[in-house]
């Protein structure tokens, strides 16, 4: 309907700007975003919020780690020594390698190679499924030797260490019953931050199922990458938070020599 | 940002504006190797006493594992000033919180030791 402000200010932008309103070329460029590039900022923002929120989640359990470990730093060195330093760094090389090759499957993405996108993806899958597999063994043993907290926590091998056969001196600081109790509080920091780390990868392994059918059927070789760009960036983020995780859980409390 | 009169075609002027970059495989396989070197220096590092040096060896060696992957693997390096200004404020934001906390802590038996 007409009025006195249109009949003296004629809708003269549409006629004007007519001919950019029309410059949809993908089927993929929705049309509430002026150009594919601010469509595709908005995506990357997005994303970045999203995983900013994922970085206070696991910063919370971070600081707990941090708080207790200067609170009960004898219990938390015996609990790490517990650890296998082959298998998290044999963890650690498959998860970067997880990363590169999401990161070539990006780039497979952006030069339009559905094949080599295909293979990326599913070498990405299958070193995600390694990680886990090696993470599937070292809670194996520890449901072994009753170190998983709870009711049948075993404090036996904190308060007696096993001997050196050569030195016959206990290979381990010997802890107070009260401290090697401590433990339990790194076991359960250590199950609460790789089991929810390997939620994420188990999460992430199943968009990849997802994406890698998907761009079997071509969806991501026309020049439409940002589904694999903003996994990529999911998938990056979990590399980072393990990242972390080896050192602070797995390293930093080693002896030299003993 | 724009407006009708004052257009800005190359939208250049708009800090949401970046050069769409596609990093190469080169690139890549220089971070990964970087990142694999990095993980055996950790790992080294760990098994030589260096007192209360090691957990900052430590945490040193994983923050610059990860600000390389963030700029290359989540090429944070190539995108625009919206995305890098993003997650620097976020990062910042998780600092001072743990600040916070940890000060928060620290105080709470002040002066009882």
């Amino acid at each position: 309907m007409d009025n006195a402000i249109v009949a003296t200010h004629p809708h003269t932008h549409e006629t004007a700007v007519a001919a950019e309103h029309e410059h949809v070329v993908l089927p993929q460029h929705r049309h509430h975003f002026e150009t594919e590039q601010q469509q595709r900022e908005a995506g990357t923002f997005g994303m970045w919020l999203f995983l900013l929120t994922e970085i206070m989640f696991f910063g919370g359990l971070f600081f707990a780690y941090l708080l207790y470990r200067n609170w009960y730093n004898p219990a938390f060195v015996a609990g790490s020594n517990q650890l296998s330093i082959p298998l998290g760094a044999a963890n650690t090389a498959i998860l970067i390698g997880s990363g590169f090759f999401m990161a070539l499957g990006v780039w497979a993405a952006e030069v339009r190679k559905r094949g080599l996108l295909v293979i990326f993806l599913i070498i990405t899958t299958v070193l995600g499924f390694a990680f886990l597999g090696i993470k599937g063994i070292e809670y194996h043993e520890k449901w072994e030797k009753h170190h998983i907290p709870g009711a049948n926590f075993d404090i036996s091998e904190f308060v007696n260490p096993p001997l050196n056969p050569k030195t016959h001196k206990p290979v381990e600081t010997p802890l107070s019953p009260d401290m090697a109790q401590k433990t339990q509080v790194f076991f359960s920091l250590y199950f609460a931050m790789t089991g929810m780390h390997a939620l994420h990868m188990i999460i992430g392994i199943g968009l990849l199922f997802w994406l890698t059918w998907r761009a079997y059927y071509g969806d991501f070789s026309s020049g439409y990458v940002a589904p694999i760009e903003n996994f990529g960036l999911y998938w990056h983020f979990v590399d980072i938070v393990w990242l972390f995780l080896f050192p602070l859980l797995y390293l930093i409390n080693r002896h030299p020599g003993s | 940002m724009s407006q009708p009169d004052h257009r800005d075609e190359l939208n250049v002027t708009n800090p949401e504006h970046a050069e769409h970059h596609i990093v190469t495989p080169i690139t890549y396989l220089m971070v990964f190797g970087t990142l694999l070197v990095f993980t055996g220096i950790t790992v080294g590092a760990a098994y030589v006493d260096l007192g209360v040096f090691n957990p900052v060896i430590a945490l040193a060696i994983a923050c610059f594992k990860a600000v390389i992957v963030i700029l290359f693997f989540m090429h944070v390096l190539y995108q625009s000033k919206l995305i890098k200004m993003t997650v620097a404020a976020g990062f910042f934001t998780f600092i001072v919180l743990i600040t916070m906390t940890l000060s928060d802590y620290i105080s709470r038996a002040w002066g009882l030791w």
